[in-house]
């Protein structure tokens, strides 16, 4: 009988703190610049410059530490971890290994499979590391130290995990905690969250943890299933054959659907970590920790309950809706400014999506604004534009944030309301019309339905389609009146 | 009138007073340079038309009533691991050649504000990892009391430039003596201050937890007149501390009415030069005799110093100086092949023997496995030397002890065989692992003629007390010039 | 007697310091670094037990900043051994 095989998973996740400042120093932490650009003798490794913590690190990293559960060292340093590599300026990164932050902790996950406690071993701020390009043109590499010294909190989960879908499940839970905190937009593609995966097989009922291997680079959720899948084969394809898994870091390269091991002489694997003696230690009293319980803002799981209680919208629509603080904001500030829940919920949920989805892109990326979502429909509501018109309007609204109102009136979009026009275009179109006019006589109602649609065409879809319907009807009858 | 002769504050006297211009001032230091340099080889850089040019910024200020503080336009020597914007800064390594300072150290900021004039970089040992300034890259320094003797170190350039008059006063860095040591072979006074006093921004690391800049200079006057400008809370230094106040020269009395002074017995042992010993005790003599209290007392621990010290100092270094690796700055190896090839050969090539070893006994000491039995055991007795001190000061004010066990060595004798070197350092190391405050002050000289320097340590913050001490001493002595400076060059090269 | 430092040792040390020894320095190292441990062996006589291991003398804690950006004017690539397109340029890495 074939033997049956349990995956254990274990997570680092890396999140980039959405500080203004660099951890040490006060560089920009924006993207995009010339490279080298947000950098100074500190994040550069310039001999004799010393580092000075950002406050606010701390205030994120506790943040996310009460969110999940996590006890707070009230006494906490900053360790070395010694390794060379270009994008590591000082050829040490600034961490935290004997005292981290935030320490047993753990959150509650929802699967097919039901609920599950995945507890987290600790949280630790760090320094980021720089960028290096390849170049093939000269066969080098370049460095670029722009990202060097953002800060980073990383959380280092217990190996709880048993599937690639505990694994979506509890990232997805961890991205949620930490955007709802304002801590990160944490978006995988821009490497604002990464994940290592920890990865070992064991016999189903075996006591003991088999070898694990870390797997990196992967930087998207699907990447992280498909690596999950990859690396539980070979190992079982390994033990199946009788041989070992070595304890080793792998590199994933999703493209190939394979991980390489990441292995070389050069690197001894031995970090040499000891205490910081450029920094002080961070004592972090109970006040503090009050205090940063007390701002702590509405997480999702509150916020779905207060939807529910406070704008009767289905389950489904609270469920996408809180699935991004993103979305979650720009719902209350519309609701705020127009009192209409379902209408707003239906224009984020279809339109919005939608339309993320051809452009490829997060909830976190919308950047229109609850205003002109507002009076989108507030226009919609007056019955200044039509359906169809509101549509094509929203698109522009969600791609260039234009004020409706001054967008409808530049361009005479609004609902033509007058009935002489209305009547005159119809006139016009029964002329040019005059086949489906005789078919309309003999029965077709089809007919009806291609005049209608001709005369929309003709007043650009301003017109409403039922005061169309009803004026042609009106003219059709006259006119077979007047035939007879 | 020897311009150079003065001390930093009688010349900056002279020149609030306008009895000679800064141009005049930086003029002489470079003659006096021209004539000894040769000889000595204080200097790793200089640059006459920068100093020139900033003399004549500097004497407009004072002329606008901008620049009135003691040290407005006077000529000052940067230890060369110590940054200046602009100026090279090299730590005496073939590793940092040619290496430009994006930004300059707040130390030198606070002096350049207080209108000094920066008239070069001091040679040193390689990143202050010596105490013979004989590991520079750039050619070793020469003692101007002797030249067959070597200045000390690490801080030896900036210690013959003080005692030769090619500067009016100078920085050094001290991360386990290497102020006060050779500032006691050359016959100068150098100050370390308390952990933290002064900000270490810009300061080229060696032991970061260890290292701190100080004032070197002809008298305790000028080390505090000059501690006064360069100490300051820094909020780029997360070790810089905040102090209740930084007015040193307040303490420039003559008066150690009730003071009481401890001698450490386990520090007057094996080792210790005989004409050493005596030229200290009799500063505890004359100190006595103005009315302090001197007792003798055990201070425990001090032959575990040398090993935690060097356990310390080495594991930071070897952390320190891992950004050396020709990718940001300095040298690079003209032959690799690859990345981790082009760092080993740059570092082979850039660092010289003294800094391999201590990274290659740093990073070991920090390897797996290893770290608790030396790093952990050495950080536990770092607490019990301070716990030493600590109750060491509970009774005395301040504590006196020789600077180093003998005179300045000849030169070439020291470092085939390191060990006896770092044997050398076992009375000031303590200084720097429990964080205090102490002053070497010219006390006599051997029967070689070769400077002996005492040494006085205070507890944590209490600079003034040592500062209280060594100026009521120094009242009772005078300062001596070194033969060099007395009988002229052209008679000591006939000597020789 | 086994040796305290082995040839493997000073190997593994190179590896992690970066520095790549001659047989001579190696030999020299060995040496060097045997001598200088055996002189720490000294620190065993001392009872550390129930000591806290010291790393900063003064208890100073919790020194901040603000999260407040000040963008300085720094030739950060002036000293560049060699560079490209605003990037410090160094031998491929893989």
């Amino acid at each position: 009988m074939k033997k049956q095989y349990e995956t254990v998973i274990g997570l680092e996740v890396h999140v980039e703190l959405a500080t203004k400042t660099k951890i040490f120093c006060a560089c920009s932490t924006a993207f995009g610049g010339a490279p080298n650009t947000h950098t100074c003798p500190v994040c550069t490794g310039m001999p004799g410059s010393l580092p000075v913590l950002n406050k606010q690190v701390v205030e994120y990293a506790m943040a996310v530490g009460l969110a999940t559960n996590c006890k707070i060292n009230q006494y906490c340093k900053f360790d070395r971890k010694n390794y060379f590599y270009p994008d590591n300026p000082q050829n040490y990164q600034i961490s935290q290994l004997y005292l981290p932050i935030c320490h047993d902790g753990g959150i509650e996950i929802e699967t097919t499979a039901g609920k599950k406690w995945i507890g987290i071993h600790e949280i630790h701020m760090e320094e980021d590391a720089g960028k290096l390009v390849h170049d093939e043109w000269e066969d080098c590499s370049l460095v670029d130290y722009n990202r060097s010294g953002v800060p980073l909190i990383e959380i280092v989960s217990e190996p709880d995990m048993r599937s690639a879908d505990e694994v979506m499940a509890y990232l997805d839970k961890l991205r949620l905690i930490i955007q709802y905190l304002g801590a990160s937009d944490c978006k995988l593609q821009e490497g604002s969250m990464r994940a290592d995966v920890n990865l070992s097989v064991r016999e189903v009922g075996a006591k003991e943890f088999g070898t694990r291997t870390e797997m990196k680079n992967l930087n998207s959720f699907k990447a992280i299933a498909r690596a999950i899948e990859g690396e539980k084969a070979r190992q079982i394809e390994l033990i199946e054959e009788g041989k070992r898994v070595v304890q080793e870091t792998r590199r994933w390269d999703d493209n190939k659907e394979y991980s390489y091991a990441m292995r070389s002489k050069e690197d001894a694997k031995d970090y040499r970590y000891f205490p910081e003696p450029d920094l002080v230690p961070v004592v972090i009293s109970d006040e503090w920790i009050a205090r940063i319980k007390q701002n702590q803002p509405e997480l999702r799981d509150e916020k779905r309950l207060r939807y529910q209680r406070e704008y009767q919208i289905p389950e489904y629509d609270i469920n996408l809706l809180t699935s991004s603080k993103k979305l979650a904001d720009i719902f209350e500030h519309t609701i705020a400014l127009c009192h209409k829940p379902k209408e707003v919920s239906n224009w984020l949920m279809v339109e919005t999506m939608r339309l993320l989805k051809e452009a490829e892109l997060e909830p976190e990326d919308i950047t229109f604004s609850p205003v002109h979502l507002s009076k989108l429909i507030g226009l919609v509501d007056s019955g200044s534009i039509n359906r169809t018109v509101a549509k094509e309007v929203f698109e522009h609204i969600f791609r260039k944030d234009i004020d409706p109102e001054r967008y409808v009136a530049e361009k005479g979009l609004a609902v033509v309301k007058d009935e002489g026009i209305i009547y005159h275009t119809i006139e016009e179109v029964l002329k040019a019309n005059a086949q489906s006019v005789k078919d309309y006589y003999a029965g077709k109602t089809k007919a009806m339905g291609f005049l209608v649609g001709q005369t929309m065409k003709a007043l650009k879809g301003k017109a409403d389609p039922g005061m169309v319907n009803t004026i042609l009807r009106e003219m059709l009858e006259k006119s077979c009146q007047t035939a007879e | 009138m020897e311009l150079m002769q003065l001390t930093a504050v009688a010349l900056g006297k002279k020149l609030k007073a306008r009895e000679v211009s800064v141009r005049e001032a930086v003029e002489a230091a470079y003659k006096q340079m021209d004539s000894v340099e040769e000889m000595l080889h204080s200097f790793v850089t200089t640059d006459k038309d920068a100093a020139l040019k900033r003399a004549d910024q500097v004497q407009s200020l004072m002329m606008e009533g901008k620049l009135t503080g003691p040290l407005a336009g006077v000529p000052v020597a940067v230890k060369d691991n110590i940054c200046t914007k602009g100026f090279p800064t090299t730590c005496s390594s073939k590793i940092l050649e040619g290496f430009m300072p994006p930004y300059t150290a707040e130390a030198v900021n606070r002096l350049l504000q207080a209108g000094a004039v920066v008239i070069g970089k001091t040679n040193m040992d390689e990143f202050a990892m010596g105490s013979t300034t004989e590991t520079s890259a750039y050619g070793i320094t020469r003692n101007p009391w002797n030249t067959a003797h070597v200045p000390g170190g690490s801080s030896g350039g900036s210690c013959t430039a003080v005692a030769a008059e090619e500067c009016s006063f100078a920085l050094g860095s001290d991360t386990g003596g290497s102020i006060r040591q050779p500032s006691s072979f050359c016959g100068v006074t150098g100050l370390k201050p308390t952990y933290g006093t002064v900000s270490r921004y810009g300061l080229i690391a060696y032991g970061s937890s260890l290292d701190q800049i100080g004032p070197i200079a002809k008298d305790v006057t000028d080390c505090a007149t000059i501690l006064d400008v360069i100490a300051a809370h820094d909020s780029k230094d997360s070790t810089s501390v905040k102090r209740e106040h930084y007015d040193f020269t307040s303490a420039l009395m003559d008066d150690v009415e009730g003071l009481r002074i401890g001698i450490p017995r386990d520090y007057f042992i094996d080792g210790l030069d005989h004409e050493v010993k005596r030229a200290v005790l009799f500063v505890a003599e004359e100190l006595r005799k103005k009315g302090a209290v001197v007792e003798e007392f055990d201070l425990s621990l001090v032959e575990y110093a040398i090993p935690a010290y060097y356990i310390i100092a080495s594991a930071e270094a070897s952390s320190n100086l891992a950004r050396f690796d020709g990718v940001k700055y300095g040298y690079r190896a003209k032959e690799y092949e690859g990345l981790h090839d082009m760092y080993k050969k740059t570092r082979s090539e850039g660092f010289g023997q003294e800094v391999k070893r201590r990274i290659l006994l740093g990073s070991f000491v920090l390897s797996s496995g290893y770290y608790d039995a030396y790093y952990i055991k050495a950080l536990k007795t770092k607490a019990l030397i301070k716990q030493a001190f600590d109750k060491a000061f509970g009774h005395y004010d301040i504590l006196l002890a020789p600077a180093a066990p003998t005179t300045a060595p000849e030169i070439g004798r020291s470092l085939s065989d390191p060990m006896q070197m770092y044997l050398g350092d076992i009375y000031t190391i303590s200084a720097n692992l429990a964080g205090i405050p102490g002053i070497s002050v010219p006390c006599g000289t051997d029967s070689k003629g070769l400077p002996i320097g005492v040494q006085l340590l205070g507890d944590c913050f209490q600079e003034k007390t040592i500062i209280r001490a060594a100026y009521a001493f120094e009242q009772t002595r005078g300062y001596q010039r070194c033969p060099l400076c007395e009988k002229g060059v052209s008679r000591v090269e006939e000597t020789i | 007697m086994t040796e305290r430092i082995t040839d493997e040792i000073i190997e593994y040390v190179g590896i992690l310091a970066k520095l790549e020894l001659s047989g001579e320095e190696k030999k020299q190292a060995k040496q060097d670094m045997t001598r200088m441990l055996d002189y720490m062996d000294k620190l065993n006589e001392l009872d550390t037990d129930g000591v806290e291991p010291m790393s900063h003398v003064f208890p100073v804690s919790n020194v901040f900043r603000e999260d407040v950006i000040v963008e300085e004017e720094a030739e950060i690539l002036a000293n560049a051994p060699a560079k490209k397109d605003g990037c410090f340029m160094v031998p491929k890495s893989v």
